[in-house]
């Protein structure tokens, strides 16, 4: 039998080289005449050991990493296909602590299998919910969501099973499922991982959520900068059409369901279900009036389902194992998993499925390491750009959607990034009203005109320039931004900014910086980017 | 590098009309036609207009929205540099300042010789990996300013 080598093919393990390393492992099994072949997987998410390379053993699969070129002829010598002794080696994959200590229940399957391989998927637990739920009324099938407490993992956190009945219950002869992959926040990327990895569960997801609410159409809008998780996808939709998995007679089922990808163009306010929609529809990405909800009034005006591409991921294990189980993980109103993404200045960054509960420091401790500079870590923002930014002393936070907003905050797609002692919180405020200015739909006003002023403001402040009367102006400003937005892009955006003045003032206290040298470069300064 | 190739109304002319049955058709088009030539010309707004029955100005009401697509053509390399806050926390500014300073170009910005296009992004979901760049739709991680320079230099090489 072959020894099965695995080397993974995730947009951000080929982003430090796990392309060449494939390659070079391929060179020397066939210059040295082995019989050995090379899988490529999705990413376990340890992303410090990536390129992670796995061997497949008598005792399980082996993980050596981080794997570069240079150190491939080596691992031959010194017999790493039978799982020997290494500088690299790391012992038994499910054995590292990182990886061991997890709860994966949506990612059950990412980077073990051969992403685009459906024998591997079936084989894996694949499809078992899309069977179970075939036998179920659409009813039954909603209530089984329902009960598993599945929140919507967009942000919103919006109950998924109340969202599906809204659409079952709603009349229409079409009806859509709409896969929200904008995955725009900084610091997230369990989308991308789960696209790239295990792209099936997502089909499968989307296909159950067709059966229950009656709904024979469905997209997925995945962001442009994702090019390499886009011809996943496209591939993987190809291979489930030729195997009867989509189309007018879903897993012999007699239904029918379709599904199509489409790119994003650079608008991070898309990720918002109804600007989404309107780009879908191939018009500019700007906020919908609510009501109506999509869920009556969505894609081309038909009743619709907009979830988060992990929402939809996590539908196939509820339908497995039933909602009970699910439910079974968590805590309080938050229940199941979360698929925590450790990023920024973090020594172990990866991706931790885990029950709802854990705290923030143990993520950012238990599994993360620390800062990866090493230095004391001072901010940690969660949630993406809309998030606050907390301070060491709220550290002991749980991960839990109502805990966040208790302390003015927002666990969003569940991003953590971490800075260090380097940070300067009145730029990371002023970066928030940049980012708003950039990516504002333009629709109202206290959102277009108001971050721009925002921007000003905060250069004044730290300018040194009335510094009390202009903190007391942001002041103003992040309360009409608040009150006076269509929607959670100007409406949250006081968010990092308030943290950011609550618990770190002496960043807005600090003596004005030098005036730049001329010629030198704006990084900090300029504010049109785009 | 981009396939890019000099705008050609016929060909452009093809690609809309393959597309245009799609519901929602218009973005599919836009990027086919960035993907075909690098940029989306003037010239292709009436041609869109006309197939999918919309006003010249609603056409290029969402090619303006879009921060993607390009009214001119790119350099021959596209660099997109990752400026969100986890890019941030790893230094993301001082790769950009350096590549800023090695091609003499701000961000959004082409170089004079047509070589290379600079462009800020917000996030390419490599956050774990931060800084992060996306060189000619290639991503690449822990980009500190000496591997920003080893990536422009095999670009050029490879030119
Ligand atoms: C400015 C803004 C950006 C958003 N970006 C995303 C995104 O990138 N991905 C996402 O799933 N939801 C995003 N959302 C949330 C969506 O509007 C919506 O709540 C979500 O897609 C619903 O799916 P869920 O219930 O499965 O979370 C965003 C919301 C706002 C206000
Ligand atoms: S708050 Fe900003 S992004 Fe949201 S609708 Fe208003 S202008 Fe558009
Ligand atoms: S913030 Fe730069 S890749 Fe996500």
């Amino acid at each position: 039998m072959s020894v099965k080598v695995y080397v993974p093919c995730d947009a951000a393990t080929v982003s430090v080289g796990a392309d060449a390393v494939a390659k070079a492992i391929a060179e020397q099994i066939a210059t040295r005449r082995l019989g050995a072949s090379l899988v490529r997987n999705g990413s376990r998410g340890m992303f410090w050991l990536e390129p992670l390379v796995e061997v497949e053993t008598p005792q399980g699969r082996i993980a050596y990493g981080p794997v570069s070129v240079d150190a491939v002829a080596g691992l031959f010598d010194a017999g790493f296909l039978e799982g020997k002794p290494h500088a690299l080696r790391l012992g038994p994959t499910e054995e590292i602590p990182f990886l061991k200590r997890q709860e994966r229940l949506t990612f059950a399957r990412c980077g073990i299998t051969d992403p685009l391989s459906l024998s591997d998927y079936v084989s894996h637990g694949g499809y078992r919910g899309l069977e179970k739920a075939l036998k179920l009324t659409p009813q039954a099938i909603v209530e089984e969501v329902t009960n598993s407490g599945l929140r919507g993992r967009g942000g919103a956190g919006f109950p998924t099973g109340i969202k599906w009945r809204t659409v079952l219950n709603a009349p229409a002869e079409q009806k859509y499922i709409v896969c929200n992959a904008d995955e725009g926040d900084s610091g997230t990327y369990a989308d991308r991982m789960i696209i790239e990895g295990d792209p099936f569960v997502l089909i499968e997801g989307m296909t159950i959520a067709g059966i229950a609410v009656g709904a024979t159409s469905g997209y997925i809008y995945l962001r442009s900068e994702y090019p390499h998780a886009f011809r996943t996808l496209r591939r993987a939709i190809a291979i489930a059409y030729d195997k009867g998995y989509l189309g007018e007679n879903v897993a012999g089922s007699g239904k029918r369901f379709d599904l199509d990808v489409r790119l994003g163009a650079g608008a991070y306010i898309c990720g918002e279900e109804t600007s989404l929609l309107e780009s879908l529809e191939g018009k500019r990405g700007q906020i919908r009036f609510k009501p109506p909800l999509p869920a009556i009034e969505g894609l081309f005006g038909k009743p619709t389902v907009v979830n988060n591409v992990i929402s939809l991921a996590t539908v196939p294990i509820i339908l497995d194992k039933g909602g009970e189980y699910y439910k079974n993980f968590g805590m309080g109103r938050s229940r199941g998993t979360l698929t925590i993404q450790l990023a920024g200045n973090i020594k172990h960054g990866g991706l931790v499925e885990k029950a709802f509960g854990l705290t923030l420091r143990e993520a950012i401790y238990d599994f993360g390491g620390g800062t990866a500079s090493g230095r004391p870590l001072r901010a940690v923002q969660v949630g993406g750009p809309l998030g606050a930014y907390f301070p060491e002393s709220l550290l002991d936070t749980p991960l839990d959607y109502e805990a966040f907003i208790e302390r003015k905050g927002m666990l969003g797609h569940g991003g953590i990034v971490v800075f260090d002692d380097t940070v300067d919180l009145a730029r990371q405020a002023r970066f928030a009203m940049e980012f708003c200015a950039v990516e504002s739909c333009g629709k109202c006003t206290p959102c277009r005109v108001g971050s721009t002023r925002g921007v000003e403001v905060i250069n004044r402040i730290i300018a040194n320039e009335n510094r009390e009367q202009n903190l007391e102006l942001l002041g103003d400003l992040c309360e009409v931004l608040m009150d006076g937005s269509l929607c959670a892009l100007g409406g949250l955006i006081p968010f990092p900014v308030q943290s950011a003045i609550r618990h770190f003032p002496e960043d807005f206290q600090k003596p004005a910086p030098p005036p730049p040298a001329s010629g030198s470069s704006k990084v900090q300064e300029t504010q049109s980017w785009r | 590098m981009s396939k890019e190739q000099r705008w050609d109304a016929d060909r452009a002319l093809s690609l809309i009309r393959e597309l245009a049955h799609l519901p929602g058709a218009l973005l599919p088009i836009l990027h086919a036609l960035q993907d075909e030539f690098g940029y989306v010309d003037k010239a292709a707004v009436p041609l869109i207009a006309d197939a999918l029955n919309l006003s010249h100005a609603e056409v290029h009401g969402v090619i303006s929205f879009y921060h993607d697509f390009r009214h001119t053509p790119a350099g021959k390399h596209v660099l997109k540099m990752c400026r969100a806050e986890a890019c941030q926390s790893m230094g993301c500014d001082k790769t950009i300042r350096h590549v800023e300073n090695r091609l003499g170009v701000r961000l959004g910005e082409t170089t004079g010789d047509g070589g290379f296009t600079v462009d800020a992004v917000y996030c390419l979901g490599n956050c774990a990996l931060s800084p992060a760049v996306m060189l000619d739709g290639k991503l690449y991680g822990r980009v500190s300013p000496e591997v920003a320079e080893f990536l422009i230099e095999s670009a050029q090489r490879h030119s």
